[in-house]
């Protein structure tokens, strides 16, 4: 089943096009990548999946209904769930506090404190935080911040999760870990889009992927196929050779 | 967890809560009458500021618009009382301080919080002005006379509405959406895609502070026999309270209380000998505070508590 | 009917004159120095006031009263933010605050008619600051991160007590009465209709001093080193400009400004301690309305509010205020970026 679908979904700002007639799918179950260079409007297709911003023009479908247009805590309990390319944590509120917010609020049920209790402690399990779970958040390092933002979107139960750019700033090891957990949250049944810079990550995680370059779409397919498209390895080159010369 | 440490918080406020109140309740019984007038003006400038900062010191938002709301209720008690009991005079004073202060908030909330600090501090002249002109055109009058309510029912009624004031702050504090307002103070974007319908939390938590607002208004107005919108809207009581809550602390349910309790009561002592120039010490108060102590004094005394064993940490 | 537009216009364009000239300070202000001075109005009673001084107890002509107040205000202006802003931008404090501190603390006595008693805290104010600059602050260094937010916030506060400061420091000096007084008062006569020559000639120095600095903003070096301040402080300043020292003199033009107004609206109205703020709320929205941050949006969103304001006086006195809400509350829901805003 298609869980999301977008047509001809575009955004200008100004007379600029960030996203310009971009039709996608995502089935469930996926694990999906978006890349391309900085400025390709990978971020901006975000905002509009998760109704930060609204697509003019454009559809976008979540299990087959029209979310164009709804507010941004409605498609969370829908069942989409985001991460953020800047981690934008409660900075000053305890770690458990912030997944907290995510379960009473996100889920398309309303839970009992006890349940709210359970799903927190279990998640703060699941990313490896319950050793930390008390103090502030904005005292963990980055990788552990940017768990602490994945634990607050799973809070919301999410059928979709986006993750923006999750391993930016990490290191090798930090890595690892974050395609560990990428696997856990697919084995979960959670379909996932992730906006990735890191290669490594996406080449072994995705069943596909996505390529944005000025707002559109270039390319789309396995890893496989991206890896060997003329047209892609163009677009990330390409660059380079107009730098040099 | 800690455990124990939020256990015996948790009984320990309430606790000395109630027997303030308990204490307050008797006061016509034991103190003067100057006295009583006193802490019933020392009870308005807490409801001022604790309401205040159940929005502004939880989602960042800076109100200025508290001296609208609290003219708001004032005027409807000029208007109204009289003709029905004080007591539903107050009620409706603090229902039309909530109506208001929703259709403020629902215009303004959706904007950077630059531009709501901005609307409300304009807002106590522009419904300042637009009653002026409304009595100079329509009723030919310029203000209103007020009936006279005794002294001990004015306090009685002032301390009604501290009371309920108190346990509201109580539950929004401890539910899930005192979690949500501090969400939104901390990250609003996050906190929609948390699922918080922030745009309707907002509003209404804005509506209630301005309720009560509007209430204390409306019992206040009673003390004065003659108000006109310049008597009515004074932006000082937009002032004082943002003073108040900063001095006093913004991060421990107490701090706002101590603030106002001392501010006012260094008020009710400078305003007799010094009428204009006691607010020079008042500035230059806000001043000192925020450049030295920005948690305000309660944050002082947090240090100190931290330093002693069994202290708590991070916070709540 | 010709007579009656033509008086209603040049009110406009003399309110908008004005309007410009202190909105355009505000923009300065907040755009590049990033601080809502909600003391703004402050200054231009401070202008107002000092010229009726000057004029009704020195007897100096008001026009020379533009040259004394605008660099009074501007250095005011500037001490100001190079002691208390600056402390807040850096998170340090700053030599000289303690001292300033002092100085309006000093004023309460100094009003009640005890002069030895303010002199003993003004020294102990400085002796403090002195003290205190050479054991710790001279140590600490400042904070490399700006938070914006949280300085907007903290400055916009700290505005607050400003107002509360010079307005009190105001009313000691001169009372709570209004003041005014009568210079160049004669009509002249354009096209059939009678109009004050000081309001001709206010509306004039309005036009001009908009103008220069607008040129003074697009041409000059000093101009382009505040552009460049205004859209990225910590980046300008790590290009080699002396970032203190631009936002600090943009702070103090900014106050210069809204001093020359002040010193214009005295020859004009009558002027009291207590008129500040609602100059203040309506440069906020003569700012909002241009857009913020753009110079040349306040000069036009000015002369917009000022004849709109004129309009509105001819057919409802007393309404004017409420109209300029009614169009600031209709740009916030239809165009928050305002007339020219990015």
């Amino acid at each position: 089943m298609r869980i999301l679908e977008g047509e001809g979904v575009t955004k200008y700002f100004g007379g600029l096009s960030a996203v310009s007639d971009v039709d996608f799918y995502v089935d469930q179950g996926e694990v999906v990548g978006l890349i391309g260079p900085n400025g390709a409007g990978k971020t901006t297709l975000f905002n509009l999946i998760s109704a930060a911003l609204v697509p003019k023009p454009g559809i976008i479908k979540f299990k087959g209904r029209d979310i164009t247009g709804m507010k941004p805590h409605a498609i969370c309990r829908l069942g989409i769930a985001r991460t953020f390319q800047t981690v934008k944590i409660f900075a000053n509120l305890p770690v458990f506090s912030n997944v907290r917010v995510g379960s009473l609020f996100g889920a398309s049920k309303k839970t009992s404190p006890a349940e709210t209790g359970k799903t927190t402690a279990e998640l703060l399990e699941f990313v490896g935080l319950s050793n930390v779970s008390n103090i502030p958040a904005k005292d963990l390092t980055l990788a552990n911040q940017k768990r602490l933002e994945v634990a607050r979107a799973l809070a919301t139960k999410p059928e979709l999760l986006l993750l923006d750019e999750l391993m930016a700033g990490l290191n090798q090891t930090e890595v690892t870990q974050a395609m560990d957990l990428l696997k856990q949250i697919r084995g979960e049944g959670i379909t996932v889009i992730m906006i990735e810079h890191v290669m490594k990550a996406i080449m072994n995680v995705c069943d596909r992927i996505i390529v944005l370059h000025h707002g559109q779409k270039i390319a789309e397919g396995t890893p496989q196929e991206i890896a060997t498209s003329k047209k892609v390895i163009e677009v990330y080159l390409g660059e380079q050779t107009n730098a040099g010369s | 967890m800690d455990v124990s440490g939020i256990n015996s918080k948790k009984l320990i406020t309430p606790g000395i809560f109630i027997v303030v109140l308990a204490l307050l309740a008797a006061l016509p019984f034991y103190a003067s009458l100057y006295g009583v007038v006193l802490i019933t003006s020392i009870l308005m400038y807490i409801i001022l500021t604790v309401s205040w900062t159940i929005f502004s010191g939880t989602t960042g938002y800076l109100s200025l618009a508290t001296a609208a709301f609290f003219g708001v209720g004032i005027y409807t008690s000029a208007i109204l009382a009289g003709q029905i009991p004080i007591v539903i005079v107050v009620i409706l004073g603090g229902l039309v301080s909530f109506g208001v202060a929703a259709l403020v908030g629902a215009l303004t909330l959706r904007l950077k919080g630059v531009y709501f600090a901005m609307f409300t501090l304009g807002l106590v002249e522009l419904i300042k002005h637009s009653l002026i002109w409304y009595e100079i055109k329509f009723t030919g009058t310029r203000g209103r006379f007020v009936i006279v309510v005794d002294n001990e029912t004015i306090f009685w009624i002032m301390l009604g509405i501290f009371a309920v004031l108190l346990i509201t702050t109580y539950i929004i504090r401890n539910s899930k959406y005192g979690l949500a307002l501090q969400a939104i103070g901390e990250q609003e974007e996050a906190a929609a895609h948390s699922g918080v319908n922030v745009t309707m939390l907002k509003v209404v938590t804005f509506a209630i502070s301005a309720l009560f607002m509007g209430a204390a208004g409306a019992i206040m107005a009673t003390r004065w026999t003659y108000i006109d919108p310049g008597i009515a809207f004074n932006i000082n009581l937009s002032f004082l309270p943002v003073l108040m809550a900063i001095f006093g602390g913004m991060t421990q349910l107490f701090g706002p209380f101590l603030g106002a309790t001392i501010i006012a009561y260094l008020e009710e002592i400078l305003l007799t000998k010094f009428p204009y120039y006691y607010m020079l010490i008042f500035g230059v108060i806000l001043s000192i505070v925020i450049l030295y102590l920005p948690q305000g004094i309660s944050g002082l005394v947090q240090k100190f508590w931290r330093r002693f064993p069994g202290g708590k940490s991070a916070n709540t | 009917m010709f007579v009656t537009t033509l008086d209603v216009l040049i009110a406009g364009l003399l309110l908008g004159g004005l309007y410009a000239l202190i909105a355009m300070g505000l923009s300065l202000q907040y755009g590049v120095a990033k601080v809502l001075n909600v003391a703004h109005g402050e200054f231009i009673m401070l202008g107002g006031l000092t010229t009726w001084t000057l004029y009704i107890v020195f007897g100096v002509n008001p026009l020379i009263g533009i040259v004394v107040c605008g660099p009074i205000t501007l250095i005011i202006g500037f001490i100001i933010h190079s002691t208390f802003f600056r402390h807040l931008r850096e998170s340090i404090p700053v030599f000289g605050e303690i001292s300033l501190l002092g100085i309006f603390i000093a004023v309460l006595p100094f009003g009640l008619n005890q002069p030895i008693v303010a002199s003993v805290i003004i020294i102990l104010g400085i002796v403090l600051d002195i003290v205190l600059y050479k054991t710790v602050f001279k140590r600490l260094s400042p904070s490399t991160i700006f938070n914006q937010g949280a300085f907007e916030g903290k400055s916009m506060l700290f505005s607050f007590g400003l107002v509360f400061i010079i307005q009190n420091i105001a009313f000691i000096s001169w009372g709570p009465d209004y003041r005014s007084y009568s210079y160049m008062r004669f009509p002249v006569d354009i096209a059939g209709a009678l109009f004050g020559a000081n309001r001709l000639v206010t509306l004039g120095f309005a036009l001009a001093i908009g103008l220069a600095f607008y040129i003074f903003l697009a041409r000059t070096r000093m101009g382009k080193a505040i552009r460049a301040a205004a859209s990225d402080a910590t980046t300008a300043g790590l290009m080699g400009v002396n970032i203190n020292m631009v936002l600090a003199i943009c702070f103090g033009f900014g106050a210069a400004m809204a001093g020359v107004a002040g010193v214009l609206v005295s020859m004009c109205y009558p002027v009291n301690a207590a008129m500040g703020m609602e100059y203040t709320i309506i440069a906020i929205i003569v700012v909002a309305l241009g857009g913020m941050g753009s110079i040349l949006g306040s000069f036009i969103g000015g002369f917009i509010l000022g004849i709109i304001g004129s309009i509105v006086t001819y057919f409802e006195p007393g309404l004017a205020l409420v109209a300029y809400y009614v169009i600031f509350i209709i740009l916030l829901l239809v165009r928050p970026k305002g007339i020219m805003g990015k």
